[in-house]
């Protein structure tokens, strides 16, 4: 049997934004009523451009900003970080990936401190103890031990963000939100970190959230999909469902706007440029 | 003629650890009205093989080719004076990042009429006019408006259009387009493509398109050169590169297209490069290259 890991309902976000002395302030709304849920082991991606409010919706099941209103539920706990604030259980279960490698780890750290500090906060495991699991965790990603005394800046975008998965690994998550992980990294380098993360998905029965832009990436990663329009899901289905019929009118804006690069849509673009 | 025309290029780049090669013995040729696509990943020295022709190189590089000329008229002789006439006129580039390689300090308005005013010598209600009609030629709304905007008003696909606006204000003969819409959604990144593709085909312009998105290539290139490690694996015309690629790389890069996974996992690069190829065909230096 299935077992529900997250799921969201009616979740809604609003921003506030302040006036001045000639401005009326007002309400920005990021989130409009957005409703998932998420099988253990599954993925959910949610695709959007950007200010839709895709990484708004991250940042609330991630547990770092609260819903404005809905109920978020995580492994069957229902979660309101901002009545009841937040446990080092919960902030063990979720852990988050960022879009950009260079900026989300701190260059004065080294490798091996970015692994061990999620423990040393969330955890009282001894020095040596946290060192193990950081070399460990090193392996999983495809690093070696070689690489736990080095700092950010010797590696490469692909490295960084094996290191950022890392990181969010270490304290054993159920559920892994994953902010555009690959949309920084090159084509080859990006097929790569899309494999090491259906890997880790199989070994530790992962969850992921997958947030992207990127529809040939969702189509590859997805079980099921979430369309984002001006903070409103315009559509949510299974992959297949949604990639052979989708139904919103944006949606299919999306689709006729994903560069195709079979050799019948070259054909047909090189024929229609000769008849112009 | 071929509008643009590079035998040998080669830079050099001097480092503590003794010169870095970018670029090794490229050849490279454009015809006018064509479109050319340079693909590879980052560290493949596509970009800098392009700064090299716009001399946009900082000191440190060192920049050698047996031939290098444009339009009949050879870059590698020229004074930096003379040169500048021709950057920015002749040739225009557009950048990867629209935000940032517009200047915060100054109106968009200012920063297209400043091309105009160096290379046209326009007078003042010549520039603004011109500036409106460059406005609406990349289709940005109320003109007149947003001539006053400074780049941070803007969002990233109206900054990405008033660099255009600058790149095709003196009416270029090529346009070398560096990653325009790697910062961009994917739907504003197909209105740049149909944007620059257009503007194209009706100035006859050479475009140069710099990407490492194979999707790019295949909706706007007539001709492909695949770049790996400073050196060409591979030139093939667009129809040909994806329906047989000749170089091992070329079929890698291919395969590590999501939507050409077959099963579960994506090759990668390094799956494929050290495999033999199956035809005759293929460059070995592909698999030399690879480390």
């Amino acid at each position: 049997m299935s077992v529900t890991v997250l799921e969201g309902k009616n979740i809604v976000r609003d921003y506030h934004v302040g006036g001045g002395l000639f401005r009326p302030s007002r309400t920005v709304h990021a989130v409009k009523g957005v409703s998932f849920s998420v099988d253990k082991g599954k993925t959910l991606a949610i695709v959007g451009e950007s200010g839709c409010g895709k990484s708004t919706l991250a940042r609330i099941i991630t547990l770092i900003d609260p819903a404005t209103s809905g109920e978020l539920f995580i492994d069957g706990n229902k979660v309101d970080i901002a009545k009841d604030g937040l446990t080092k259980e919960m902030r063990r279960k979720v852990q988050i990936v960022f879009q950009n490698p260079y900026g989300s780890l701190n260059p004065r750290q080294k490798i091996g401190d970015v692994l061990g500090e999620p423990l040393l906060i969330n955890t009282d495991k001894p020095a040596d103890e946290r060192r193990d699991l950081a070399m460990k965790m090193l392996k999983k990603v495809g690093l070696g031990p070689e690489h736990y005394n080095r700092y950010p800046h010797m590696f490469s975008g692909g490295q960084r963000q094996r290191i950022a998965i890392a990181r969010a690994l270490m304290l054993n998550p159920s559920l892994l939100v994953l902010d555009e992980p690959v949309s920084a990294l090159d084509l080859s380098v990006q097929a790569q970190v899309l494999n090491l993360l259906a890997d880790l998905q199989d070994e530790f029965e992962l969850t992921y959230v997958f947030i992207s832009h990127d529809l040939s990436v969702v189509r590859y990663i997805a079980d099921d999909v979430m369309v984002m329009y001006y903070g409103e899901a315009v559509e949510y289905g299974s992959r297949d469902e949604v990639f052979a019929d989708p139904k919103h009118n944006y949606t299919k804006t999306l689709f006729a706007a994903t560069p195709r690069a079979d050799v019948a849509s070259i054909k047909a673009r090189l024929a229609k440029k000769k008849a112009a | 003629m071929p509008l643009l025309e590079i035998k040998n290029l080669t830079v050099s780049f001097d480092t503590a650890a003794g010169p870095f090669m970018a670029v090794q013995g490229i050849d490279l040729s454009i015809e006018p009205r064509e479109v050319l696509a340079i693909v590879g990943e980052s560290g493949s020295g596509k970009s800098v093989a392009m700064l090299a022709v716009m001399g946009l190189l900082p000191n440190t590089a060192t920049v050698k080719a047996d031939r290098m000329a444009f339009d009949g008229i050879d870059l590698l002789e020229l004074s930096p004076s003379e040169r500048r006439k021709i950057v920015g006129k002749d040739i225009s580039m557009i950048f990867q990042e629209p935000i940032a390689s517009l200047n915060p300090c100054f109106t968009a308005g200012f920063q297209i009429e400043e091309v105009l005013r160096f290379h046209m010598g326009m007078d003042r209600a010549q520039r603004r006019a011109r500036a409106i009609e460059l406005m609406k030629l990349v289709g940005i709304a109320d003109p007149e408006e947003r001539l006053n905007s400074f780049p941070h008003q803007m969002s990233g696909g109206q900054c990405q259009r008033v660099m255009i606006a600058i790149a095709i204000a003196c009416n270029p003969k090529l346009l070398i387009a560096d990653e325009p819409t790697t910062a961009l959604d994917v739907t504003i990144q197909k209105q740049i493509l149909d944007l620059l593709v257009g503007l194209q085909a009706k100035y006859g312009m050479g475009l140069i398109m710099i990407t490492h998105n194979m999707g790019v290539v295949a909706e706007t290139a007539d001709r492909v050169i695949v770049q790996y490690k400073g050196r060409k694996m591979e030139e093939a015309d667009v129809l040909s590169l994806f329906e047989q690629p000749k170089s091992n790389y070329t079929r890698a890069l291919l395969s590590a297209l999501p939507e050409n996974a077959v099963g579960d996992r994506l090759p990668t690069i390094s799956d494929m490069l050290f495999e033999p190829a199956p035809s005759a065909a293929g460059t070995g230096s592909a698999t030399g290259a690879a480390s």
